[in-house]
């Protein structure tokens, strides 16, 4: 392996730095609430996993804060009612991402009188076992907020088992134009140290690092402030390179760790939560309160009053728009989430979900939309991807549809994180080649074990019909001995009596 | 299962992948920067060698765009995108920089020509060339016309009254009028060669009066890209800081050939030019800062990028010090252009979490 100057001389700093990240005014505008709308469309699925199963009926009274959904499997996450009032329907909607496909959704009338569901509040919830944290915050169905969207719960117990040493709270929010981590940073910050002691305790980290990217210095100074005093909590200033929020980016900056490909943060004993997460696992494990809102950032050019606003889930993506005070013109691309990862959305009429991190109505200028052209090999890409890829060879091979030489070319370390893309100067959609790289390779991979299943089958029958055959003919050779045993006893038996008979015979004679 | 009656479909465009913004590069841009980084040495040259040059230039980029039209319109693909990112007027302006400044007009025209459809086009265009078109016409025209290619004169600055004027200069450049041998000079690197041939001692050469003047202030004979080393020089550094191409490569080139010079003028300066000589005459700089540093041509990476400069300075050098010609710098170019697939090949960065060889590293700093 290279030394690391020799690293550090050959490698570019990976990653991409916008000169504008477009945070602001949005940022420092303080954080507004939706109020609460008529109607709200609850999917079953807005994490990783399983989708939830819903456990209510239409026609039925539900009070806020009630289960709607129940998780179902070892991966997936409850949905609850956002506010008080009736099942209007339970079917199918557009899902909010770029296919518009439909999805299973629970859809609320609102009755106006927000009332709550009895919670069960806790008065010292570090005297909980780390068992009862994970527990109560699966029940209150919390997921990665950040954007991923995985079970925290499951993330919890899984580090517990792998005695982790370090959690990192990724405040890094790396995304141009999203703010609402940092929103949260400052408004926040005890609930958020809050959340992360709970945490800790629930895992049995013995140190806290908060990753903070350095574009946000009124965050860094409400968390220094909150943390004074807090030997064990460790505030970290990160560059301001996406993707720094990168789970394993991040782990890298805070811990110099690099977590092995195909690994778990886990596993180099590190665990990652979203500031995000962390207050909702503190509102969860304290007052019992499920995840029923979140908030999220309306920017873009399209928009007109740009902010951080508390929604509650379920609310469409129209009726957001509108509350923070409508569009100024027509956007070219409306993004839910940021603009590096964001899915475009297909119209406006699409629920905020757990994960919905952003709302973006973005100007034609603002998108960058050009006609592509051909690769020069600059070799930008290879500077800017933050896993050590040659984006511009893998996509030369997913060209020719030779997906794997991609793979040998590491296609799945891929993050799609859109480094590659955003610094190519012929605008080559690379993250659509890898995209669609991998969605053929997925299908690939169900062929294959369709095929296997197949085999399996087709070998199981012939086994089967091998051992009929073989039963039926060990049967045949057993009802042959006995006929022959029979026949043999008979036989004897027959003898025996003609002796006895002739014995009796010569007796008699 | 009932679809919601607000969910009535509504038609839904082609969806655009992520990202949704952009740093706003763009291919134009670059070779925009490029040609203004040429633009000062260009001028001197100009100044220096008087219309003649002048009008070499122009009927070479003019030779280079036209070749690329021609195949675009005999290709039917679209000629505005292609044309208007610049790469074909580049393309004719290093050619140019790399021909002797009187050279005739055909020379430009054949020259550009071979760039643009020989070097370029005919392996599919932009990105597409496995060699730098520009020294694939130099190296060509060098071969298939050796006289007027290593025809060099002495300079006569434009301000001088014999320098010759607009017309005088277009009559030159179409061989209408024929070159005078009094204006015939010899490069810093021609000369070398020459005497060295002559069994003369290079100390002792140079110290007579007719040496080709130092190199340093630019004034000498050469093509038009070498005749201000320090001009090129600040259009590279220019380049470098406006991130258009890394310092990789030029460094490297610059290193390769400066070291070994300077080590065997040390040990027999009557049979090697001081490294001063190396890197300031011949096309040097040019090739360091503009050629090698082209992105389709060389490697992806730093370290092949690196391993792809040492190999064009070394065997620049050896080129110079010990094969048939002065100056070996195109070919020491198209040389290692062959080598960058393979360089590609074996050079590749580490993934993160993997090891170089491409396996997940071992999981650390679990235990403590």
């Amino acid at each position: 392996m290279m030394p690391a100057w020799l690293d550090r001389l050959l490698c570019n700093p990976w990653g991409v730095h916008p000169q504008d990240d477009r945070k602001r005014p949005a940022a420092d505008n303080p954080l507004r609430h939706m109020p609460m709308p008529d109607r709200l469309y609850l999917p079953v699925q807005q994490h990783l996993g399983a989708p939830a199963r819903p456990v209510v009926l239409v026609g039925q009274r539900v009070l806020k804060g009630q289960l709607l959904a129940e998780a179902q499997g070892n991966v997936s996450a409850a949905i609850h009612a956002p506010t008080s009032g009736t099942v209007a329907a339970i079917g199918e909607i557009t899902a909010p991402h770029a296919s518009g496909l439909p999805v299973l959704a629970i859809t609320l009338a609102a009755d106006g009188r927000d009332e709550w569901i009895a919670l069960d509040e806790v008065a010292d919830p570090f005297a909980l076992s780390a068992e009862e944290i994970a527990r109560r915050v699966a029940a209150a169905g919390i997921v990665g907020l950040g954007g991923a969207t995985f079970p925290s719960a499951l993330k919890l117990n899984v580090s517990r088992r792998a005695k982790i040493r370090t959690l990192i709270a990724n405040g890094g929010e790396c995304e141009p134009y999203l703010s609402c981590d940092d929103r949260l940073m400052r408004d926040e910050p005890e609930g958020i140290v809050e959340g992360l002691r709970l945490i800790a305790c629930a895992t049995g980290a013995t140190e806290i690092c908060i990753g903070i990217e350095e574009n946000k210095p009124e965050a860094i100074a409400a968390m220094k402030h909150a943390t004074r005093g807090q030997r064990d909590i460790e505030i970290h200033v990160l560059p301001a390179r996406y993707p720094m929020g990168s789970e394993k980016q991040l782990i890298q900056q805070v811990t110099g760790i690099e977590v092995p490909a195909d690994a778990r943060p886990a596993d180099v004993g590190v665990l990652v939560h979203n500031v995000g997460t962390a207050l909702a696992v503190a509102r969860a494990v304290r007052a019992g309160r499920p995840l029923i809102a979140r908030v999220l950032t309306v920017a873009g050019g399209a928009v007109a009053a740009p902010g951080n606003i508390e929604v509650p889930l379920g609310t469409l993506v129209d009726e957001v728009i509108a509350f923070t005070g409508g569009l100024r013109r027509e956007p070219a691309r409306l993004v839910m989430g940021g603009p590096m990862m964001g899915t475009q959305l297909p119209h406006g009429r699409v629920p905020v979900v757990k994960g919905t991190s952003g709302l973006l109505a973005l100007t034609a200028e603002e998108t960058g939309v050009r006609p592509s052209g051909p690769c020069v090999r600059c070799s930008s890409c290879v500077g800017a991807c933050p896993m050590g890829l040659l984006p511009l060879e893998m996509a030369a091979r997913i060209r020719v549809g030779d997906l794997d030489g991609a793979l040998a070319l590491g296609l799945k370390d891929c993050l799609a994180c859109g480094c590659c893309a955003w610094v190519c100067p012929s605008r080559i959609p690379l993250v659509q080649y890898f995209v669609h790289a991998k969605g053929d390779l997925a299908g690939r991979e169900r062929d294959r074990l369709r095929q296997e299943a197949t085999r399996k089958m087709a070998a199981a029958r012939l086994e089967r019909l091998e051992r009929e055959a073989r039963e039926k003919a060990e049967a045949a050779a057993r009802r042959k001995a006995e006929r022959a045993r029979q026949k043999a006893a008979e036989a004897a038996a027959a003898a025996a009596a003609a002796q006895t008979a002739a014995s009796e015979e010569g007796v008699s004679s | 299962m009932n679809r919601s009656e607000d969910f009535a479909p509504l038609p839904v465009e082609a969806p655009s992948a992520s990202p949704h913004a952009h740093g706003g590069a763009r291919v134009g841009r670059t070779m925009a920067l490029v040609c203004l980084a040429l633009t000062p040495a260009t001028l001197f040259a100009f100044w220096a060698f008087g219309w003649p040059a002048v009008h070499l230039w122009w009927i070479t980029v003019s030779g280079a765009v036209f070749g690329e039209l021609f195949c675009l319109k005999l290709a039917r693909r679209p000629v505005k995108p292609a044309l208007g990112d610049g790469s074909a007027v580049l393309t004719g302006w290093l050619l140019a920089l790399s021909l002797p400044p009187w050279a005739p007009w055909w020379i430009g025209v054949a020259g550009g020509l071979i760039a643009t459809v020989f070097a370029k086009q005919v392996f599919g265009g932009l990105g597409q060339n496995p060699f730098n078109p520009a020294m694939v016409a130099r190296v060509a025209l060098l071969i298939s016309f050796p006289v007027p290619m290593t025809f060099w004169v002495a300079p006569l600055p434009m301000h001088l009254a014999e320098a010759p004027g607009f017309v005088d200069g277009l009559r030159i450049t179409l061989g209408a009028v024929p070159l005078p041998d009094a204006l015939a000079s010899a490069t810093v690197l021609g000369f070398a060669k020459t005497e060295l041939s002559r069994g003369l001692d290079l100390v002792q050469a140079f110290a007579a009066g007719h040496a080709p003047a130092s190199p340093w202030h630019g004034l000498h004979a050469g093509s038009l890209g070498e005749t201000s080393a320090l001009l090129i020089l600040a259009g590279g550094l220019f380049l470098i800081v406006k991130g258009v191409i890394g310092w990789h490569i030029p460094l490297a080139v610059l290193a390769a050939i400066g070291l070994p010079a300077l080590l065997f003028h040390l040990i027999d300066p009557g049979r090697y030019l001081p490294a001063s000589s190396h890197l300031l005459s011949g096309a040097t700089m040019l090739g360091a800062f503009f050629i090698a540093t082209d992105y389709v041509t060389s490697p992806n990476t730093r370290l092949g990028q690196i391993l792809f400069a040492v190999g064009i300075g070394l065997l620049t050098f050896v080129i110079r010090t010990w094969g048939g010609y002065p100056e070996g710098m195109a070919f020491a170019v198209l040389l290692m252009n062959a080598m960058t697939p393979v360089i590609d090949r074996y050079v590749r960065p580490r993934i993160l979490g993997r090891t170089a060889a491409g396996k997940p590293l071992e999981p650390v700093g679990k235990e403590a």
